[in-house]
């Protein structure tokens, strides 16, 4: 890791300490997983601080690990500084009982749809978003079809009889 | 803007002041399906709020099941108007992940066929800006060049739209003579034509009083909006996935990225136009760099990559390795070793990334698209707010909304 790379870490780690839980470096890839609670402050530091200059949202995504207890919910962004041509990425848990985060949408109006996306397909909950619906799936669906508990259907099912449709 | 004039409605009226206009869902008058519905205040847009979802198709869900190779004809269908760029950026995002290092010579083929694509791409959506704005003719005549490079595609793959082009490691098989010969008369002949088509717009009166001016977006809004590719270059950043992390051998290639400075439509025109001009040059730059390549160097179209890459007809029925290997990778039975994958290609809209997490089974743990398309239709209705109805048809076609890019 280059220096730059120690800059970013001092800086968040100064500033959060503790909260930052787990640094990692998957295929050249700055990471950090942080409390969920530090999400929007987390966004705002690398955003404004001179030294971080994040000021480029990439994605925000979400992930669904069932068999983590109490962290079953996972949402990843991507950020990037266009300047120094670094890209970091922040990952927050969450359960999927409670699975509020704070909104990036003060920050950046690109999370708009991104979170929008994310809240559709997983259910999270960003508190604060000025628009939070469904944004790909019909608005009466009662259900987060990326969750890990709604599986593919059977590729090998035969049961399935419809002239124009089925197999 | 004038200050609006209120009409005097009679009392307990349950008319409004502005009258709600559905643009879509239709494919005509938007590209692919999805609807804006504009409040208007005459030709006015007073609020605009733009719906997508009328296609969703799952496929961040169906990846979830299927062996990285079956994914890529998944990536044909998001940006369709240049599906191998999305095929060689979801390739190379598998690369990342399992270390493999591809040959020179793969990584060229691969420019000429990403440029291909580009071109394509933009020329389709210059073309229908010029539609658009009432200038038919121009589209019906790149049209047939469009072909050329479609011809192009058929020879590598054997598919035109659709292309599921390449696989991990490098292409299906070498390049043939049919190939370069046709790529040689794309490059004659196309340059020619498209002199023509900007001829026809870029001076053109009617046309910039359509487009300067109109739909604009700042640098700084872009940037907020997470704008990348030829819309974001137009407001003036010159952020390219090409150069700031280079690719496919991209660094030892000599192009300029073109700016704008409005970021309004016409900007957005010139910007796509110059690409192709830089495109084309590429073009030219790689496929000297393929011909320098002699005797066994010339045979070379694939990395070493057996356990991913599927071998040799002739050498299956001979070669117990290669039979096991192709029936594990033909069944999707090979494991992938598990990581967390970022990587992100100049697709023809921008930005086009791949966030992949393997937990080391058959599939990907978790698959996401980031669909540059996705990001950027949020701000339309920022953009149109109090511009003109025929404005705002001309914006949707210059931002280059690809239906099957905006869902996943």
């Amino acid at each position: 890791m280059s220096t730059h790379y120690d800059t970013i870490r001092e800086i968040l780690s100064k500033q959060f300490g503790d909260s930052i839980l787990a640094w990692e470096f998957p295929y050249g890839m700055l990471s950090f997983t942080i409390q969920p609670e530090f999400n929007l402050k987390a966004l705002t530091l690398l955003y404004d601080d001179p030294d971080l200059g994040f000021q480029f949202l990439t994605d925000i995504t979400g992930v669904h690990y069932p068999e983590r207890e109490g962290q079953e919910l996972a949402v990843v962004y991507h950020l990037h500084n266009l300047v120094t041509n670094v890209r970091i990425r922040m990952k927050i848990y969450v359960p999927v009982t409670k699975p509020d985060v704070y909104t990036a949408t003060g920050l950046f109006s690109g999370a708009n749809w991104m979170e929008r996306e994310t809240y559709d397909f997983f259910g999270i909950n960003f508190i604060g978003h000025p628009d939070l619906r469904r944004v790909l799936n019909v608005d009466e669906m009662d259900y987060f079809p990326l969750r890990k508990e709604f599986p593919l259907e059977d590729q090998t099912r035969i049961d399935k009889d419809d002239e124009m449709f089925g197999r | 803007m004038p200050e609006q004039v209120n009409i005097n409605l009679p009392e307990g009226s349950i008319e409004k002041q502005t009258t709600r206009l559905n643009l879509g869902p239709t494919h005509p008058a938007t590209h692919g399906v999805f609807q804006n519905i504009l409040e208007m205040d005459g030709e006015r847009i007073v609020k605009a709020e733009s719906t997508v979802g009328y296609i969703h198709r799952a496929f961040e869900k169906l990846a979830e099941r299927r062996p990285l190779y079956q994914i890529t004809t998944l990536t044909d269908r998001l940006n369709y108007c240049s599906a191998p760029l999305n095929n060689m950026g979801w390739h190379m995002t598998c690369e990342k992940l399992l270390n493999v290092k591809t040959p020179k010579r793969v990584d060229y083929l691969r420019v000429i066929i990403m440029e291909l694509a580009r071109i394509s791409d933009h020329l389709i959506c210059n073309s229908i800006v010029g539609v658009d704005t009432g200038a038919y003719t121009g589209f019906l005549y790149v049209m047939q060049y469009r072909e050329l490079v479609y011809e192009i595609y058929e020879e590598v793959c054997g598919s035109r739209l659709t292309t599921n082009m390449g696989r991990i490691g490098g292409f299906e098989r070498n390049f043939s003579d049919t190939a370069f010969r046709k790529l040689e008369k794309f490059l004659e002949e196309f340059p020619g034509v498209w002199k023509e088509f900007e001829n026809l717009f870029t001076r053109n009166r009617i046309f910039m009083e359509r487009t300067q001016g109109t739909g604009a977006i700042s640098a700084e809004r872009a940037l907020n909006y997470s704008f990348t590719g030829p819309n974001l270059r137009a407001a003036g950043i010159d952020y390219d996935v090409r150069v700031h992390a280079p690719y496919s051998s991209y660094e030892e290639f000599d192009f300029i990225i073109p700016v704008g400075t409005t970021g309004d439509n016409y900007d957005r025109f010139m910007v796509r136009n110059e690409e192709i001009w830089q495109s084309l040059s590429i073009i030219r730059q790689a496929y000297q760099k393929v011909q320098a390549f002699k005797g066994t160097e010339a045979d070379v179209y694939h990395a070493d990559a057996p356990a991913y890459y599927l071998p040799e007809k002739a050498d299956v029925y001979t070669k117990m390795e290669a039979l096991i290997y192709h029936f594990k990778i033909v069944m999707g039975e090979t494991e992938i070793p598990s990581g967390e994958v970022y990587h992100a290609v100049e697709g023809g809209n921008g930005e086009l990334g791949f966030y992949l997490i393997s937990d080391g089974g058959r599939a990907p743990f978790r698959l996401h698209f980031r669909r540059p398309c996705f990001i950027y239709y949020q701000a339309y209705s920022e953009i149109v707010k109090d511009t003109m109805l025929s404005d705002a048809i001309v914006t949707l076609s210059s931002l280059n909304l690809i239906a099957g890019e905006m869902d996943a």
